[in-house]
């Protein structure tokens, strides 16, 4: 068995993702790679070599997607891997769905396993809201390319040491890869990382306004939360696309995670139904969201945090 | 510019989808209503053509096995010129990269400058189609818009990224994929409605496309997961923040 990691360097990091896959990858025996597109710095390769990678195609940062799959494309001819396994991140379908194009070959997303059946590879989804799982295998041969949900696996270190690095040249694809990145811009959101907070403090729609997420703020910080948001929000510009929460943001697994004005559309559901507890506030009692909370308060969120807030603060 | 925007037509989200105990496809109703997520799509094309004047048109472009047409007609009374339907009952239960390889065809064929899609379907949700779709066409991809611009003939547009956005720009023709926050669509007017009604739609099946559909993945097994139980639903009467500070309490966080 022969797989393949993505990964994308941000911060001398390499991608949460990849550093998953490793690990569950390293169950499946045989050759470990990954494929890093960024800076390439130490620290970066070293995790990516500490998480099991005994080998690393560093890919240059400014490389454009339809490059990076031509590249990796050509890898594959010559390395003959049985499997590549993809984060979430917008590079990682970018590249997964050009590289799948270019080799005719299926890419199957959103998995929250992958196994291996006789040397085949097959991968697990979890469908309607989390009530129903799918099993479905690769049938058009190596290499069998997949795209796994963020968190789908722990990141545990094998104690591998530094990797051995090789450059990996992109081609010119011509039209294909005009593309540009005139410019970068970071939007700050407080507080603790959303993915790692012991508690999520999560807003939506039902908080009526944008300036209702100072609230939301407040109660995190009260409780040393995270403040997470529905992609309704995100989607209107109450907060920046950072504190989404769901199918298309981030996969939170906290130990308490309060949906406050949430009505808990499947996409939300997705991001944050592993929660510990799960605690929600919504006027509609038919609301989705309390069909997955432990606690469900039926009534406005606009009377009860401003009264929860005032607790805490009493409490002190 | 000629503009393709493809749209998906799917079971109405308001009512939970099923799938066929037998092949394990989505059952699809006949009346599948446009995917809400592909009305900013739509409007972005509206305004992109509308800027250019008389040079610019909007074509609406779905794959349909089943022949359904009402969500087509939703986009068309938002004023696109026409659609191009692919209606093909050998498509059922397409995978991806056959429904890109259907939609980059029908594209090329109609002669877009641009193909704008959503970032993902609401039903298959896949993710991977406009990539697929700029991969077989061999154009630009500018993936996950939040902000679009037409400038000096290319697309610019702000990316949503973990951190913040990029402000990345492309050649044309290109295929250009937008999120949900990027306009707001606009509502159909009566006379939009009225319209759609005689705007062309052309049908064409995959051979018309020189496309055999192929399944390189196959389903071996269907189950449901034990899902998790409600918990403990109260009206608030007042009280409602203390239940919550007793179960913080209880789970030990505060």
């Amino acid at each position: 068995m022969k797989t393949w990691v993505f990964s994308t360097e941000a911060e001398g990091a390499a991608s949460s993702s990849a550093l998953e896959a490793l690990t569950k990858a390293r169950s499946f025996g045989g050759d470990l790679g990954a494929v890093h597109v960024g800076e390439g710095s130490e620290s970066a390769l070293n995790e990516l070599g500490a998480h099991g990678a005994t080998s690393v195609m560093q890919v240059a940062g400014d490389a454009s997607a339809a490059a990076i799959a031509a590249a990796m494309a050509t890898a594959v001819d010559t390395e003959q891997p049985d499997l590549i396994i993809f984060g979430m991140g917008n590079l990682d379908r970018d590249v997964a769905g050009r590289l799948s194009a270019r080799l005719g070959k299926p890419v199957l997303a959103n998995a929250v396993d992958v196994m291996i059946d006789g040397g085949i590879v097959q991968v697990a989804n979890e469908i309607l809201g989390g009530s129903t799982k799918i099993v479905t295998q690769f049938a058009e041969g190596a290499p069998a390319i997949a795209i796994t949900r963020p968190k789908a696996f722990a990141a545990e270190p094998s104690g591998g040491g530094s990797p051995v690095v090789n450059a990996l040249n992109v081609p010119d694809v011509g039209h294909a890869g005009d593309v540009a990145v005139l410019s970068s811009h970071a939007e700050s959101s407080e507080g603790p990382d959303l993915e790692a907070a012991a508690i999520v403090v999560s807003g939506g729609r039902g908080l009526g306004e944008a300036s209702k997420f100072e609230m939301m703020a407040e109660l995190a910080g009260l409780v040393g939360g995270a403040v997470g948001a529905t992609r309704a929000v995100v989607d209107a510009g109450w907060v920046p696309y950072s504190y989404q929460v769901g199918q298309t943001g981030k996969t939170v697994k906290p130990d308490v995670y309060l949906a406050c004005g949430i009505s808990g559309a499947m996409q939300h559901l997705v991001g944050m139904k592993d929660s510990t507890t799960i605690i929600a506030i919504n006027k509609d009692p038919e609301a989705p969201i309390f069909g997955v909370a432990d606690l469900g308060i039926v009534g406005d969120v606009h009377n009860v945090v401003p009264a929860l807030i005032e607790a805490l603060k009493a409490q002190g | 510019m000629k503009i393709v925007v493809c749209v998906k037509q799917i079971p109405d989200p308001a009512s939970p989808y099923q799938l066929d105990p037998e092949n394990h496809f989505v059952v699809r109703p006949e009346d599948q209503v446009l995917d809400d997520t592909d009305r900013y799509g739509v409007e972005v094309a509206l305004q992109l053509a509308d800027a250019v004047g008389d040079e610019g048109s909007v074509t609406l472009l779905s794959m349909s096995p089943g022949g359904s047409q009402q969500g087509i007609r939703q986009a068309l009374a938002m004023g696109a010129d026409g659609a191009i339907l692919v209606e093909d009952p050998t498509l059922r239960g397409a995978d991806a990269l056959t429904t890109s390889r259907i939609l980059a065809a029908a594209a090329s064929r109609a002669g877009a400058d641009l193909v704008i899609t959503g970032t993902e379907s609401t039903d298959g949700y896949t993710g991977v189609v406009p990539q697929q779709m700029a991969e077989i066409m061999g154009v630009p991809s500018l993936t996950f818009a939040r902000k679009v611009e037409h400038v000096d003939g290319k697309i610019r547009i702000e990316r949503q990224t973990q951190a913040g956005y990029d402000v990345v720009e492309g050649a044309l023709p290109a295929v250009l994929s937008v999120t949900s926050g990027v306009v707001e669509p606009r509502y159909p007017t009566f006379k939009g409605i009225m319209q759609a009604k005689s705007k062309p739609v052309e049908t064409l099946t995959a051979s018309d496309l020189d496309v055999s559909p192929s399944s390189g993945q196959s389903i071996v097994s269907v189950e449901s997961v034990p899902s998790r139980q409600a918990g403990e639903v109260v009206e608030d009467d007042g009280e409602g923040h203390l239940k919550i500070l007793a179960k913080l309490e209880e789970v030990k966080v505060v």
